[in-house]
């Protein structure tokens, strides 16, 4: 009997589960890498330079150097993981989210002033599907 | 010998620790989050604690994915902040007590529950936050008022511990505390939570009515709550929510009987809302009287 992943139904969320973290490994190490000062300074220095020292995916590659924060979440990234990244950048937390909810910091902001995003109609996919959202 | 007396449930936000050292905690966003926390600092002052253990988790700073501890013990002498990309906190270091911390190693592994030993370990703000918010502004050069033994909990690669395996962890920490020799007054601390999606398009989830019901539960209903399954933290309390499994190993090592003595809610502290609860067994209450 397989693993019953019944989380994959939530809607918007990737759950990081071992699956994942094996398709992330590389990506993941190259973004804790970045907490460190002197590794962020080779970083800025030369980007490709320093990610050919870690053997992600072409695709994984392409989205450190797009900072698609949401690609980076679908090729096995972890947000624990590409905050690093992020603050490598000078965004935190809250901004990054602004990002990849695709609403920007703004509107993210007084979302959260306002209570955040209500559980209703966010729990399951299909009440997603059903709004047309993605 | 020793005994824990207490329980602090806290959410460990980062934007909270950055709001302390950055001296903005009167903006008008940030008051009514530390205004909550004004009652626990006198509280945990009057504690006179000797030990604080701290569960928490690490935010993928100082382990990263080549090895990913379920339970990890925090045994070195010491614990430093660790920079997480923007610098260390500038918190003073967090000292051990190292002979404790030992002998839980030792009585939680014949207890049968197999944890990481950490002989070195940096800290991230898992466990300095809390340390701030309880106990108030402390510089690189001050001392914490108390020893802290660290235990760091997996809830990042899925599955995290279940909560009924994080109740009975706390059930076997206190078998271990009770069986030391030297008198010393210990209060567990669980952290993380409460509601909280920082990732990906459903960012931002926040869901009151859920972290309310887990809050009064705490108190009175700690077994039944300890069996919520890992699918209705995630769906109903964001993927970050299930860190407040960490609650139930604290929890678990308090008496079955305790009284809240203070609680403090708010949305939002960053993407997240901020939960805290104090509880105290009752035959300690008694004790003092």
């Amino acid at each position: 009997m397989g693993l019953n992943k019944d989380y994959e139904d939530i809607p918007g969320t990737f759950v990081f589960d071992a699956d994942r973290g094996r398709e992330g490994y590389q990506l993941n190490q190259f973004c804790i890498s970045l907490r460190k000062a002197p590794n962020r300074e080779e970083f800025g220095a030369d980007e490709g330079a320093y990610l050919d020292k870690y053997k992600m995916t072409a695709g994984q590659r392409q989205a450190v150097i797009d900072r698609d924060w949401n690609q980076l979440l679908e090729l096995g990234g972890n947000i624990y993981y590409t905050s690093k990244l992020a603050a490598n950048d000078g965004i935190n937390f809250q901004q990054l989210a602004g990002l990849m909810t695709g609403m920007g910091n703004d509107a993210y902001r007084a979302m959260m002033l306002a209570g955040g995003r209500s559980p209703e109609g966010n729990r399951y996919q299909h009440e997603w599907d059903e709004k047309g959202e993605e | 010998m020793a005994r824990i007396t207490a329980g602090v449930g806290c959410s460990h936000v980062p934007a909270i620790g950055v709001a302390m050292d950055s001296g903005i905690t009167k903006q008008s966003y940030w008051e009514p989050v530390f205004e909550g926390f004004e009652k626990s600092r006198e509280w945990m002052k009057a504690q006179k604690a000797d030990v604080v253990f701290l569960v928490y988790n690490d935010h993928c700073t100082v382990f990263d994915a080549t090895c990913i501890p379920t339970f990890a013990l925090g045994c070195a002498p010491e614990f430093a902040p660790a920079d997480e990309g923007w610098g260390p906190r500038p918190v003073p270091v967090v000292k051990n007590h190292q002979r404790l911390a030992s002998h839980i190693a030792h009585s939680l592994i014949l207890d049968e529950f197999d944890i990481t030993i950490m002989n070195e370990m940096e800290v991230d703000h898992g466990l300095t936050v809390p340390m701030s918010v309880m106990f108030g502004d402390k510089g690189i050069d001050d001392e914490w008022p108390c020893l802290v033994i660290p235990l760091c909990v997996n809830v990042v690669q899925y599955p995290a511990p279940t909560g009924n395996r994080c109740y009975n962890l706390g059930k076997a920490i206190r078998r271990a505390v009770d069986s030391f020799d030297e008198d010393l007054n210990v209060v567990v601390f669980g952290t993380g939570g409460m509601s909280h999606q920082l990732q990906y398009k459903r960012a931002g989830l926040i869901n009151k009515e859920w972290d309310t019901q887990f809050l009064n539960r705490l108190t009175s209903d700690p077994v039944s709550l300890s069996q919520t399954p890992h699918i209705d933290y995630l769906r109903e309390a964001g993927s970050e929510g299930v860190e407040m499994v960490m609650w139930h190993v604290m929890r678990g090592a308090l008496d079955d009987d305790v009284e809240e003595i203070h609680r403090h809610y708010h949305v939002p502290a960053s993407n997240t809302a901020v939960g805290h609860i104090i509880l105290e067994n009752k035959k300690d209450q008694k004790a003092k009287i």
